[in-house]
């Protein structure tokens, strides 16, 4: 009877189901990275509606983030500043700035400037500012060299593994609580090292089970 | 505190954010602002985080699980709105408490209520004031959401079209200038007895001489005032001393629940009854009443008797004291059980304590005045103080009133709060004469069946939304602060009366201030903070107790006057646990929270004994017919044990016509065979209709199954045997296969319940819902076996079935050492913390429900489907931001307030990491228990009380041998039986 | 027919396996046929029935998916109810097929030739349906499948609970669907050959290709033979232990948890004896339906069903004694909850489901002992069928009776199921026929190659040995 397949199809037939498998398996590989928050979150950087840059005031400026940012050691969250804040200095300084003119204008209207939000945490996750600043977390841990972006940019995952990574050894990141808004802190010895006496003095053992995030 | 709350915007983002703040009112129509509302999701979960943007992320989620991906190509852009002009001493996210006055049956209660950037979240009692000590009864935490029940009275309306105020003041104004000395004027009003209103309406009286002012409360104190006007020849409000009292008789009282409008009775109550150790005493109570409420459920001692018998009760008892013989004719078969009592009250004359409830006729009252005196208790354990000038009997005024309108001499009616319509006895027909009256106006919380038949019917604010003031049972001032500005466009009661009658304040802010500014002592604006800050003005003086002696000819007099009990079966008007009397009915919590003893949840049913049914030849579930008079209405049956013979009681606040979404048509109306000569009870018929009606319980099996679950014994047992709960069960030494976690270090939390003292008040219920955002699933799934209370309590009936005791069993997850429920869920959901907590991780939890199946207390709760998804705009404002609201597919259960232990952890550590200390985490129930049965704190600890408490012998744990080493344990439950009727 | 009960007569001890004047043309011809003819109407009604039901289940898992499992009767206590009872029914439904082809055939029971293809393709498909629960039961199967499949995963730093016996399940089932679905498969090749080569015959492209595809160049030749033999004997002797195991581990998410009425060792043994016990029942009654619908009563012989009724007649006495057991060990461990949790079984709320059970598993299966009734297709048909029940009911009361009430009289209650819950079962089997309708249609549903050698050798060629006479 004739030959229903031509001689090589078997061969192929294995071929294409190795490359299928390959494919298969690759591909599984790629997605994995690419969902990852390293990849799908940092990076960040919406457009912000008044062109405010962090590198003049904190950077060059040296205003230190807690004079905007007031309650990061009091309570869960870092407010953001009332357009009151940028008014102490601004009725003076650059008020003819069309930057400034928005947040005069907000500022007589009582409108509130609608920051685009930049860091935003996985649902049902706390996190609590005070805790960790009070600890001797430094802000760069999380947010980068601040004083360093014209404009705000995520440069850390934020995902429960890099939490959790901090949170199982969180020597390299304690530091003396006055310095934590130091951005540029650079110490003469091991951070580490340091990390670990402050710890071993506070007594800091960060929680790493689900409660501690999640409620 | 009346702030612009930025938060708000994000709290409703496309729906009517107008609504809620004037300045909001601005932003929302700037079009910059309404551009952006609809080109971005506007839920931001900024620094404020709050629950809608969580879930809506989590509908998101649910649309795929790849989203993840998908959002990465351009993720939800969120907007953080903060304030324009800073707020002092206001951090966004931190909650603040504020003093406030809640009121009931014009009687204050303290609290403080916490608020969430400007919205109003969670109601405790204030610890400050006499009468809440820091609890909260159930009602009051609730009332919370009558703040944002979306059906409210909203806007002024005439004849059901929207108006503005201005048209209302245009009208009223001129109206009002011309009505003369005001004879044909009448003002309806709820009881209150705020010093600033009273001023008001002085002012009112003065001008217009002729109207009258008619008070009137469907659930009144009125018998028992004028029953000290026949004993003593005034009208005098009656106080009790239970905690003093060694042996208490209760006629008809239910004072440890809906019959006291304060928890203080039960803080009273239960500290004479805490045993803590063998040499501790506690008090006895002996109960006759008609149906079985937490009082009776409390009893060492109850006695079954219809209302109309507990007179000839209270007469035999006097007789057996050796007073005066009032007995006319009429003889009780219990007369061992009231001589036994009569002796054991004796044998503590001046330490003892009868009391009468509200329900009984003034003339029982007086006797009962009569039998205190006898046993020395005046002064004592009772003592009695002047009421408001003018006293008269709300019924009588009510009924005058009726009079007037039927004669048509009034032409101007103003009614100030309440719901006269539904509430009023039937044979009033008051909806038919209201509708006669040129000039009816309305100001009512609700859009209720009173604004129905007014020509006006304006809005009145919560009273979290406004200034006042009322006053404690014992005449301490209690300020009533707002913690929101009004939602809508309401008004106060004194607000609306100094408008209608040009009072020289307008505002109320200034009405109540004005008032207590003058009297304050010392540098006055300090003092004037104070007062605010404690929520009382200590500085006022109190109620003086009066000192008379009842007179018995009177007494004996009245008593023989009082009209016999009539014959058929008689039916008896109870307030209800869930609605009270209708102004809770559209709120959800109350409706939803079972009642304490039939475990009925949304709805009402005629309550009567299994010896009755089986006479009546009904069973639970029948739709029966009650008649009384000429009224009639359906009513479906409910066995209840325990009930009276030949007697049925209804319970008022239900099948509400006009209230709103969850009210309307739940339950029947008790009300339509309420007249004003059976007020209280009175002799009516029962018929079967042969049809059906659906009852939803949370508990359907009431019997124990002889299961050491609830342990208890007698006081003197307990003196003997006083570690006895510890040897229901054997538990042998138990191992676990799995490698165990070890609790040395550190905080360790645990529970120890107080069943001795927990009388089953829901109060511990509706803090918890309020607290965890606990979704409310209605009639047809509660039917299903499906309500969300992460506390339960649980019922069992014990002796005999006719006349059963009864033990509440609360009953929250157990937090178990050895957790059945961590080793089975396949996605480690929930897991066990290093503090001893059994934790839930809602965003990993699938919802195998195998967790459920496998904990032998069943107390995990499942979203068997999306509960949250009725909610409002502005019902969510009432939600808690601290913890999630979990979607449907999630399973949760009681975490111990997980959410408070971190608050309190990072405190301390921001306080110089200091440990947590005893007391500083105190759970939502514990928090508001008014019985103090719940201790919470750090079992490591061995200074807290908790571990005090569980080194106690009474101290067990339930299903301890299936070496679930359960953190929450109990105390036994005692009884103190008289030996002579043991 | 008369002959095939005569030639049956002759030999009762040891009744041959194929009847009939077949020779192995025959045979193949019988086999093939079925699916070469022109599709009868018949079918189309059938599958166009089976299809529709399908349908049903497919707008129930939508339905259910849109509102969460809220839309089936379960509550609390009853967590898990019909959802888990019709998993573990299919899964056991799923034991015969491999049972018999593996098992059978390493003990070398010649008998089991005619019936083990459709049998293994029967327990792919109850398989399938099984697997439908576990995941939809969680109300949002996207979830379920996300967290479930164990993945490395950077983002979370976390993994599952491998202590759950629902984590083994997973592991479980998948393996055992596999397996079976790889014996199945290896074991058609022979037979897709043939009919490829049938096609060729016939010159019918469309068949020839796609079964020259499946069959993988399958040639005959001794030397494939050779290597077909030993890979199925190898995956034979995977898939015994597999399904021992398979229920075995089900049978752990109750065994393992401390349930009154699940808490129990001899879940094990008790659920492998009644799967096998509920799979012969539906093979049965699937074997007397096709049998008979495509007259194959020469190749599926009383034989075969007797012996399948013995089987029944076994296990069915298995699970009774089980029965038995739990009920004495109750009562024997003084424990009042076990003892609770039994007597509410038999005179709880649930009396009826438990009685059903009793009545089906225990009593039905008696009436084999009498060759009679083995021999009677009727009586073993319905016998088959309220067997099927039984099982059903058996899952039900382990299920549901044991949850809604155990430790707390305050937190018991009452399940009741709701038209979906129906609905969503009712839709299983129709997805189950469905499958199976289509195999007998494209598939040789049975083994040709092996019938073939099992066949009385005299008359192998008969067609030849004529021409030699």
């Amino acid at each position: 009877m004739s030959q229903l397949f031509p001689r090589l199809t078997d061969k192929v037939l294995r071929i294409a189901l190795g490359v299928v498998g390959l494919m298969a398996v690759t591909g599984g590989g790629v997605a994995a990275y690419l969902l990852h928050p390293e990849q799908v979150d940092t990076g960040y950087t919406p457009k912000q509606p008044i062109a405010y840059s962090h590198k003049l005031h904190a950077g060059d400026l040296g205003i230190d983030c807690l004079y905007c940012h007031t309650s990061v050691d009091k309570a869960a969250f870092a407010a953001v500043p009332a357009t009151e804040t940028c008014m102490n200095c601004h009725d003076r300084v650059k008020p003819q700035h069309p930057e400034i003119i928005k947040i005069r204008e907000s500022y007589a209207t009582g409108n509130p400037i609608p920051w685009v939000k930049v860091h935003k945490l996985p649902d049902y996750a706390y996190f609590n500012h005070q805790a960790h600043v009070t600890a001797g977390v430094s802000c760069v841990s999380c947010h980068g060299r601040i004083d360093q972006m014209i404009e705000v940019k995520q440069v850390e995952p934020l995902s429960m593994a890099w939490c959790l990574n901090c949170h199982r050894n969180p020597a390299a990141s304690i530091r003396p609580a006055e310095l934590v808004t130091k951005l540029s802190w650079k110490p003469d010895r091991d951070p580490a090292e340091i990390g670990r006496e402050i710890i071993a003095a506070k007594n800091i053992h960060p929680p790493t089970n689900c409660s501690g995030c999640h409620r | 505190m009346s702030s612009v709350d930025p938060t708000l915007v994000q709290l409703s983002p496309n729906s009517e954010p107008r609504k809620y703040w004037r300045s909001l009112d601005e932003l929302a129509n700037t079009p910059k602002f309404r551009d952006w509302l609809h080109r971005e999701f506007p839920e931001s979960a900024s620094e404020l985080v709050d629950d809608k943007s969580r879930r809506t992320m989590l509908k998101l989620m649910a649309a795929s699980f790849g989203l993840a991906g998908l959002t990465a190509c351009r993720r939800p852009e969120q907007k953080i709105l903060p304030q324009s002009k800073g707020i002092e001493d206001y951090i966004p996210g931190k909650p603040q408490f504020y003093a406030t006055a809640y009121t009931q049956g014009g009687v204050a209660s303290g609290l403080l209520v916490e608020c969430h950037d400007g919205r109003p979240t969670k109601i405790e009692g204030n610890p400050r004031h006499g009468y809440s000590l820091g609890s909260a009864s159930a009602f009051a935490q609730a009332s919370l959401l009558n703040l944002y029940d979306p059906d409210r009275a909203k806007y002024p309306m005439k004849e059901g079209v929207r108006m503005k105020w201005d048209d209302f003041t245009v009208f009223a104004q001129p109206h009002f200038a011309g009505l003369g000395q005001g004879q044909d004027l009448r003002f309806l009003v709820e009881p209150s007895s705020s010093p600033s209103l009273a001023a008001v309406k002085q002012h009112a009286l003065s001008k217009y001489p002729g109207a009258k002012w008619i008070e009137y409360e469907p659930l009144n104190r009125d018998e028992a005032i004028a029953g000290a006007q026949i004993a003593f020849g005034q009208p005098l409000e009656v106080h009790h001393q239970f905690e003093k009292a060694e042996v208490i008789l209760s006629l008809d009282f239910d004072f440890l629940g809906l019959d006291s409008p304060t928890i203080l009775p039960v803080k009273q109550f239960s500290n004479a009854r805490r045993v803590e150790s063998k040499e501790d005493h506690m008090s006895r109570l002996y109960v006759v009443e008609p149906s079985y409420t937490v009082t009776g459920g409390m009893a060492d001692h109850r006695l079954r008797s219809r209302a109309a018998d507990v007179r000839t009760v209270a007469a035999e008892l006097l007789k057996q004291l050796g007073g005066l013989t009032v007995l006319n004719g009429a003889t009780t078969p219990h007369g061992r059980w009231i001589a036994a009592a009569a002796k054991d009250l004796k044998a503590h004359a001046g330490k003892s304590l009868v009391v009468a409830g509200p329900r009984q006729p003034a003339a029982v009252h007086a006797l009962v005045a009569l039998i205190n005196q006898q046993l020395g208790n005046l002064g004592q354990t009772v003592t009695y103080t002047k009421v408001a000038d003018g006293w008269r009997p709300q019924l009588e005024q009510l009924k005058e009133l009726a009079a007037d309108l039927a004669a048509g001499r009034v032409k101007t009616l103003v009614i100030l709060g309440g719901n006269p319509v539904y509430t009023a006895p039937t044979d009033l027909a008051l909806a038919d004469k209201f509708k006669q009256v040129p000039v009816s106006i309305l100001l009512s919380e609700q859009d209720n069946e009173t604004a129905a038949v007014v020509k006006w019917a304006l809005p009145e604010t919560h009273y979290l939304e406004t200034w006042g003031d009322a006053l404690a049972a014992d005449g301490t001032p209690t300020v009533q602060q707002p913690m929101i500005e009004p939602l809508y466009e309401g008004k106060s009661k004194s607000e609306l009366l100094a408008l209608l009658t040009g009072y020289k304040d307008k505002r109320p802010y200034d009405i109540v201030r004005n008032q207590w500014f003058a009297s304050l002592p010392g540098d006055k604006e300090k003092a004037w903070r104070k007062a605010l800050h404690d929520g009382i003005v200590e500085s006022a003086p109190k109620a003086a107790p009066v000192s008379a002696t009842p007179n018995a000819q009177k007494v004996s007099e009245a008593f023989a006057a009082l009209k016999p009990a009539g014959q058929g079966t008689e039916v008896n008007f109870f307030a209800s646990a869930g609605a009270y009397d209708g102004r809770f009915s559209n709120n959800a919590w109350m409706q939803e929270a079972p009642e304490p003893m039939t475990k009925l949840t949304w709805d009402n049913a005629a309550l009567l004994s299994p010896a009755t049914a089986k006479q009546l030849g009904v069973e639970s579930g029948d739709l029966l017919e009650i008649a009384v008079g000429g009224a009639k209405t359906p009513m479906p049956a409910l066995i209840q044990p325990g009930h009276a013979d030949n007697s049925i009681s209804i319970s008022l606040g239900y099948g509400r016509t006009r209230v709103g979404r969850v009210g309307n048509g739940v339950g029947h109306n008790a009300g339509a065979v309420r007249t004003s000569d059976a007020f209280w009870f009175g002799s009516g018929s029962v018929a079967k209709t042969g049809r059906k009606y659906p009852l939803s319980h949370t508990q359907e099996h009431f019997s124990m199954e002889g299961r050491p679950i609830v342990r208890e014994a007698t006081l003197e047992h307990f003196h003997h045997h006083p570690d006895f709960a510890k040897h229901a069960v054997h538990v042998p030494k138990l191992f676990s296969l799995y490698d165990e976690h070890t609790y040395e270090k550190g905080a360790q939390w645990g529970m120890v319940i107080d069943l001795n003292t927990c009388i089953g008040c829901n109060a511990c219920v509706v803090a918890c819902q309020s607290e965890n955002n606990i979704p409310v699933v209605g009639k047809d799934q509660v039917a299903r076996g499906r309500e969300m209370h992460w506390i339960r309590l649980d019922r069992y009936y014990s002796n005999d079935p006719n006349d059963p005791q009864v033990v509440t069993h609360p009953m929250a997850c157990q937090q178990c050492e050895s957790a059945p429920c961590e080793v089975v869920c396949p996605v480690a959901a929930t897991v066990h913390s290093p503090e001893g907590l059994n934790e839930m991780a809602y965003n990993r939890c699938v919802g195998t429900r195998y967790c459920a199946n496998n904990c032998p207390y069943k107390v995990r709760r499942f979203n068997f489907l999306e509960y949250h998804k009725d909610i409002t705009e502005v019902g969510k404002m009432a939600h808690n931001p601290d913890v999630s609201v979990r979607m449907r597919g999630v399973m949760e259960k009681c975490n111990y307030c997980v959410q408070r232990i971190q608050e309190a952890r990072i405190a301390a550590k921001a306080d110089g990491r200091r440990p947590i200390r005893d007391g500083e985490v105190k759970t939502a129930c514990m928090q508001t228990c008014p019985a103090d049965a719940i201790v919470f704190g750090n079992i490591n600890d061995p200074e807290s009380r908790i571990s005090k408490l569980r080194k106690q012998d009474a101290n067990y744990g339930v299903l301890e041998e299936l070496n679930t080493r359960p953190r929450t344990t109990y105390l036994a439950k005692l009884r103190n039986p008289n030996p002579e009727l043991a | 027919m008369a002959d095939l009960a005569l030639q049956q007569q002759l030999d009762p001890v040891n009744p041959p396996l194929v009847l009939g004047e077949r020779d192995y043309h025959g045979i193949t011809k019988d086999v093939a046929q079925i699916g070469e003819g022109k599709t009868p109407k018949q079918w189309y009604i059938a599958i166009g029935i089976t299809a529709s039901i399908t349908g049903i289940l497919g707008l129930m898992l939508l339905y259910l998916v849109v509102n969460g499992i809220g839309v089936w009767g379960n509550n609390s206590p009853v967590g898990w109810a019909w959802d888990i009872t019709n998993f573990v029914f299919w899964i056991g439904i799923g034991h015969a097929g491999t049972l018999i082809s593996a098992i059978l055939f390493l003990f070398r029971q010649k008998w089991r030739t005619s019936i083990n293809r459709a049998a293994e393709a029967m327990t792919l498909f109850a398989v399938a349906c099984a697997a439908i629960y576990p995941l939809f039961h969680t109300g949002r199967p996207w979830r379920a499948v996300y967290w479930l499949f164990p993945f490395p995963n950077p983002a979370l730093d976390m993994w599952q609970n491998f202590r759950s016996p629902l984590m083994w399940d997973v592991f479980a089932v998948s393996t055992y669907g596999t397996v079976s679905a790889l014996f199945w498969f290896v074991g058609l090749i022979p037979d897709l050959a043939t009919l490829r080569d049938r096609a060729i015959a016939n010159n019918d492209k469309l068949r020839s290709y796609i079964f020259g595809t499946l069959s993988l160049g399958w040639r005959g030749s001794a030397k494939a033979w050779k290597h077909y033999e030993l890979a199925y004997m190898i995956l034979a002797g995977l898939s015994t232990p597999l399904v021992l195991s398979v229920h075995t581990i089900v049978s752990f998410d109750f065994a393992t948890s401390i349930l009154p009425g699940w808490h129990t060792t001899i879940f094990p043994p008790y659920f492998v004896a009644g799967a096998i016990f509920s799979g012969f029942a539906m093979v049965m009654t699937l074997m007397v339906i096709s049998r008979w619908a495509l007259n194959l009563q020469h190749l599926i012989t009383m034989k075969h069903l007797e012996n399948m009724n013995k089987i029944m007649l076994a296990t069915g006495t298995v699970v009774g004694y089980a029965y038995a057991t739990e009920m004495f060990i109750a009562y024997y461990s003084g424990n009042m909850y076990e003892r609770f949790a039994f007597y509410n079984r038999a005179f709880g709320p649930y009396w009826w489901a438990y009685w059903t059970m009793v009545s089906c598993n225990v009593l039905v299966p008696q009436i084999f002992w009498f060759k009679k009734l083995r021999l009677n297709i009727p009586v073993m048909f319905v016998a088959s069928l309220l067997i099927n029940v039984g099982m059903w009911f058996e899952r039900f009361v382990i299920i549901a009776t044991s949850l809604h009430r155990d430790y707390l009289p305050g937190s018991w209650g009452y399940f009741r199921p709701t038209p979906v819950d129906m609905l969503t079962f009712f839709g299983t089997f129709g997805l189950f026929l469905t499958l199976f309708l289509a195999f007998v249609r494209f598939l040789p549903m049975i083994a040709i190659s092996e019938v073939k050698g099992i066949m009385p050798h005299g008359k192998a060629h008969a067609a030849h040995s004529e021409v030699a006479h």
